[in-house]
């Protein structure tokens, strides 16, 4: 079902079960939009049903209904465990145990904040500071880092065999995978001392000079120096805060951290992703697959299926008159109105198939398994729907 | 298609306003549906601005056109693209209203720039929203059009205006924030489109979105646009018609008439009726959970190939028929 109509790729595997067998962390990323949430959670369900083990889906945003059935709903960063009965009513007795939590981003920041304080009037200080709390609730990067950096605490923490997680969506799809890096740099940027030092020593320094009049005249001296008062303050936390961000950078490149890309065959998400596949390769970092949701039948690109159906839309008239005295529930132009609009169908859903094949065909990046998965006809929202859909990751 | 509902009190038309901000969960078809309204203005005699705030380029490919950049370009008769850069926003902004002389300076303020904004959650927001604000009160169009952030970020980016005035006591950008605040809260001028595909998550995120919106910003819901909307092949009776033909002694019949298997054109068929099927659920959830008052906007899945302006203009024609209802 995977590798149709591309150019036959040596030994590309078309499973993750390889993957989730022999990684401690498999990161989910990609584009919007693309099933990656839901993709991370069978995943996961799937390596704790068949693997054994025990397997930590973190995720982000899940819909209400996958929350609810992995228990999730309303206890932010506390790992769960979906109770063994759960996957008994789904009609699978698993391997090992799975455990799930989603990713509060507050309380997270918070409890960063908690363990870098050098003490506590800081640490009350800076979690009261309303700047603060604008960026731990509001700043979109603030989001990626926290992500990245709570994985790497609950991994530190030994307690799974296997992570699974799902990335928030970002503006930007190499925001997540840089945070780290950005966060190091951004605390020891030169240009933050600049903005510290005049207003704890009240001595303009020269350098800054041009800098203060410009941002004085936009932002006003009292906004200035909260921002100043914030940092003074964060920069008590600064050596642990860049050692952690380093040590978060060093856990994505491990070799027991893979990376798959998730997306649809639609255009704009599949150049997306081809994107950050490109940007894990640029940052040495390992691609393990790329999974591709919502993949149409093959049924839709036989070619005799299409002569078919034109058939059927062309010769509606009279296939209809011959077909109506066997037909008990409608009369022969209903009939003709249902062959009609049967193969007038077939024939719109190729055009979307076709385009859809050809565009795996040219998949640039070849990573090393490529596994696509069929259209749901109905949405995922329960654990069995995890399984069924965690069985077409799987390998045969 | 669903009528729309016609007991509404009067809303000012979409098309009406001259500040549109078009959102949408990722991969909903967001940035076409920006550009396919901004096509639909253009074309009939509107100088249109689209603007794409997180720069992909996907805009300019729509146009057929190279990248555009945040100098605003003719890509199609009366209408403009241009992307935004809030760095090229502050330096338009200061040159505009502080006279400062920036040029030479741009490697330095760049640095700085990035930094306040990194410290300042709201200056790029603020910087974003405020030059569209700018073209609106310049009339330097009739419409602007922004394929704005995804849903998880438009409520930040339109609040950023009220968020600076609490945050920034004096200066310059507060004093401008007013005026901004003005434009935004003006249901004449202002409207949110939010775009959707009748699928879960992004109807979902739709109805979360449009109650945020109504209580943390002062921009009013113009619309919600129901992207990808799937046809339906038959109703209730031609369905058991339908029915009949898949099971013998109906489908060996059809077998022998036309000479082949018809086993995968009807399977075809029945992945069809459930994909709308389920759509249709989702779709009646949007409809309970979206105020009635907010026209509601339905466009057909496009059986087509990869996008361009072949893909656009099919979308301005859907849009046009149904701004007409």
């Amino acid at each position: 079902m995977a590798k149709r109509g591309s150019p036959a790729p040596v030994a590309r595997r078309t499973s993750l079960d390889g993957l989730l067998a022999s990684k401690e962390i498999v990161v989910a990323c990609g584009p919007g939009g693309v099933g990656k949430t839901t993709t991370a959670a069978a995943a996961a369900a799937m390596a704790a049903a068949r693997l054994g083990g025990k397997v930590l889906v973190l995720t982000v945003d899940p819909a209400r209904r996958l929350a609810d059935a992995l228990g999730l709903e309303g206890i932010g960063n506390t790992e769960r465990r979906v109770p063994d009965a759960t996957f008994v009513e789904a009609g699978v007795k698993p391997m090992g145990e799975l455990w799930a939590a989603m990713l509060d981003t507050k309380e997270s920041w918070d409890s960063l904040i908690r363990l870098h304080a050098p003490d506590a009037r800081t640490r009350e200080e800076i979690l009261s500071n309303p700047l603060y709390r604008n960026i731990s609730g509001r700043f979109v990067q603030s989001h990626d880092y926290i992500a990245m950096e709570r994985l790497f605490e609950i991994h530190s923490d030994g307690n799974y065999d296997l992570i699974v997680v799902d990335t928030p969506p970002t503006r930007n799809a190499l925001d997540f995978l840089d945070a780290p890096e950005r966060m190091a740099e951004f605390f020891s940027s030169r240009l933050l001392r600049w903005l510290i030092v005049p207003y704890r020593s009240r001595l303009v320094n020269l350098a800054s000079k041009p800098f203060y009049q410009i941002a004085d005249r936009i932002l006003g001296t009292q906004f200035l120096e909260d921002v100043a008062q914030f940092f003074i303050l964060f920069q008590s936390m600064y050596d642990g805060f860049v050692e952690r961000a380093r040590a978060v950078h060093r856990l994505m490149a491990d070799r027991r951290t893979s990376f798959i890309v998730v997306s649809t065959l639609e255009a704009v998400p599949l150049r997306e992703a081809e994107f950050f596949a490109q940007a894990l390769a640029d940052r040495r970092l390992h691609l393990g697959a790329i999974v591709l949701n919502k993949v149409l039948p093959d049924y839709l690109r036989d070619p005799q299926g299409a002569a078919l159906a034109v058939k059927l839309r062309d010769r509606a008239d009279e296939l209809a008159e011959a077909l109506a005295p066997e037909v008990r529930s409608g009369d022969a132009s209903q009939v003709r109105r249902v062959l009609a609009e049967v193969g007038r169908s077939y024939l719109d859903y190729r055009v979307v198939a076709q385009r859809e094949a050809e565009q795996q065909a040219e998949l640039a990046t070849v990573p090393e398994a490529l596994v696509s998965v069929p259209y749901f006809e109905t949405d995922v929202y329960d654990l069995a729907g995890l399984l069924r859909l965690g069985a077409q990751l799987w390998g045969p | 298609m669903p009528p729309v509902s016609a007991a509404h009190p009067p809303m000012v038309g979409l098309l009406d306003r001259r500040l549109l901000f078009v959102t949408g969960k990722g991969g909903v078809g967001k940035t076409t549906v920006a550009a396919g309204l901004a096509l639909y203005a253009a074309e009939h005699g509107r100088r249109t601005l689209v603007c794409e705030v997180d720069a992909k380029g996907d805009v300019a490919d729509y146009f057929e056109t190279g990248p555009t950049n945040f100098t605003a370009r003719e890509v199609f008769p009366s209408l403009w693209a241009m992307s935004m850069d809030t760095e090229a926003s502050l330096r338009e902004y200061l040159k505009l209203s502080l006279r400062v002389p920036v040029v030479g300076r741009i490697g330095p303020l760049a640095k700085a720039f990035d930094f306040v904004a990194t410290a300042a959650p709201g200056v790029r927001e603020i910087l974003t929203v405020g030059k569209f604000c700018y073209e609106v009160r310049e009339h330097h169009y009739d419409l602007v059009v922004v394929d704005a952030s995804a849903t998880g970020h438009i409520v930040g980016q339109l609040a950023a205006p009220q968020a600076i005035n609490d945050l920034v006591k004096v200066g310059l950008i507060r004093s401008q924030t007013d005026w901004i605040l003005d434009i935004l809260s003006d249901a004449q001028i202002t409207g949110l489109v939010i775009v959707t595909t009748p699928e879960e998550m992004p109807v979902n995120e739709t109805i979360e979105l449009a109650g945020r919106v109504a209580t943390e910003t002062s921009v009013e819901l113009a619309a919600v646009i129901v992207n990808r909307v799937l046809p339906e092949l038959f109703g209730r009776s031609e369905e058991k018609v339908f029915n009949e033909l898949c099971r013998s002694p109906v489908s060996a019949e059809l077998e022998k008439l036309v000479g082949d298997d018809p086993t995968p054109v009807l399977d075809a068929a029945r992945l069809a009726v459930t994909l709308r099927r389920t759509r249709a659920e989702h779709l009646e959830r949007l409809r309970h959970g979206i105020d009635p008052a907010v026209p509601m906007m339905y466009l057909p899945f496009l059986f087509t190939r990869l996008h361009g302006l072949r893909t656009l203009r099919q979308v301005a024609r859907s849009l046009g028929e149904e701004l007409a209802h």
